[in-house]
């Protein structure tokens, strides 16, 4: 074992850099994931049923593909496309797809879209009819009823459920380095491994800042659940 | 074109069996942790805490390469200990189902020991009362009733596995996602190709998910439904 050569200070800041990348990933693709994911379940419990199919079919499609793939058909397989190359050297939003950053993301937030609208499509759904009953008895509307009850409450009961996606998201950002030039805590272990041959230290300590980011989450998560969830915590004697 | 078409099927085949063979490690693993977890025994659970407590922190993708690369250089270095001059390679589908199958066992410990607390205890009594060893009463009395309870969680944990199997590719096995990547770099084509094995996957976990619902049914035979 030689792990003085983790801890020369350059190869220290590769891992440094790689970290700020993985959680930039992590807090943007959760960012967008979870505004797509509140569209998406709104969309799945709505009337309109060709709406529910539509998101329906996406959430099956994501759910049952892997995410290396999803990740691959956007980084390697949309540029191949003509009408996104005509406009990724001018026209505005297509110039990111030239951007391996950006590629990543956008596969990271659908996928942990299309997996947290199902969960909160599922407490949506299950919330308690006597409260959808009695907003409607104080004369609330549809949509007044979703905002002030329904969504207050799903929301606080994906948590335990959502806990568990946020870790699956920040494992899943390990796959960036699968992409060329993107510099993420398992690509700094991947340049160290090649670099010296060191493939023990450099993906322990690669897992042991996982491990730490990982039982940072779940205690914060412990935090919020206790917030939030005390309501429906077993009654003290 | 069409060649790549076929190889990437017969790549499918693959990938079947990489996940097959990597349930088969993680059902035994999960199994074993499970029973471990419940032993109450300080040799065996702080073992079997400490196996699912790392793995369920760690990415997949990074665990396989530290023990892809890491198994490769350990073993030979300990070849090399023993007087030998040949080194080894590391065989991509041994490893990525020993792998896959390690990740996917602690999942499978945490679905199974859950569904072994759901059993009412009066069951395991009753078998200790009618003179049933350990070992008989886990097969005759635990494991047909735990079925039911570790479905849901089962599916779960296997549709992951199916699609971990993907990251197998990244250490080498010429399956459906490497061959794949191949193709779209022989033809230009990546957007096609990657269409089509995502579409694989995408049969493979729906016939998955129906034969599994199925068995969920015949599983919960006799179970009475409270109508709502």
């Amino acid at each position: 074992m030689r792990w003085d050569v983790i801890f020369q200070s350059k190869h220290l800041a590769m891992y440094g850099e790689g970290l700020i990348t993985t959680l930039w990933l992590l807090l943007s693709s959760l960012g967008v994931g979870a505004v797509l994911a509140l569209l998406f379940a709104l969309a799945l419990t709505s009337s309109i049923a060709p709406l529910r199919w539509i998101v329906g079919a996406y959430t099956y499609v994501i759910r049952g593909t892997p995410l290396l793939i999803q990740l691959y058909l956007i980084y390697y397989g949309l540029g191949q496309l003509e009408w996104i190359q005509a406009r990724w050297d001018e026209v505005w939003p297509w110039t990111h797809f030239k951007e391996p950053f950006f590629c990543a993301l956008l596969a990271f937030s659908l996928n942990t879209a299309g997996y947290t609208a199902e969960m909160l499509a599922g407490a949506i759904r299950e919330t308690p009819a006597g409260e959808i009953e009695a907003a409607q008895a104080m004369g609330m509307g549809r949509a007044q009823a979703m905002r002030r009850i329904v969504l207050p409450s799903a929301l606080r009961r994906t948590l335990p459920a959502y806990s568990n996606e946020v870790v699956m998201m920040l494992h899943a950002t390990s796959l960036a380095s699968t992409v060329p030039a993107m510099l993420d805590v398992t690509a700094a272990a991947s340049r160290i491994y090649s670099d010296f041959y060191l493939p023990f230290e450099a993906y322990i300590f690669a897992a042991a800042i996982y491990l730490t980011i990982t039982f940072t989450l779940v205690g914060m998560f412990k935090l919020a659940e206790r917030r939030f969830l005390a309501h429906l915590a077993p009654r003290a004697h | 074109m069409s060649g790549y078409f076929v190889s990437i099927l017969q790549g499918a085949l693959l990938t079947v069996g990489v996940s097959l063979a990597a349930l088969v490690v993680a059902i035994l693993l999960g199994l074993l942790g499970a029973v471990a977890k419940l032993s109450g025994r300080p040799l065996l659970v702080v073992p079997a805490t400490v196996y699912t407590t790392l793995v369920r922190g760690v990415p997949e993708l990074v665990l396989m390469l530290l023990i892809f690369y890491g198994g490769t250089i350990g073993l030979n270095h300990l070849l090399a200990a023993l007087g030998s001059k040949s080194s080894v390679d590391i065989n991509p589908f041994l490893a990525g189902t020993l792998t896959i199958g390690f990740i996917y066992g602690a999942y499978m410990t945490e679905t199974f020991r859950g569904a072994i607390l759901s059993i009412p205890k009066g069951q395991m009594e009753a078998a200790w009362a009618f003179g049933m060893g350990p070992v008989r009463t886990f097969l005759r009395i635990t494991a047909p009733q735990m079925v039911r309870y570790a479905l849901p969680g089962f599916t779960n944990n296997w549709l992951v596995l199916i699609k971990a199997t993907a990251l197998v590719s990244l250490i080498g096995l010429k399956e459906m996602t490497y061959l794949s990547k191949q193709a779209s770099a022989a033809t230009r084509e990546p957007f096609t190709f990657f269409l089509f094995a995502a579409a694989l996957f995408l049969v493979y976990t729906s016939v998955s998910l129906w034969a599994l619902r199925r068995l969920e049914r015949r599983f919960s035979l006799g179970v009475k439904r409270a109508q709502t």
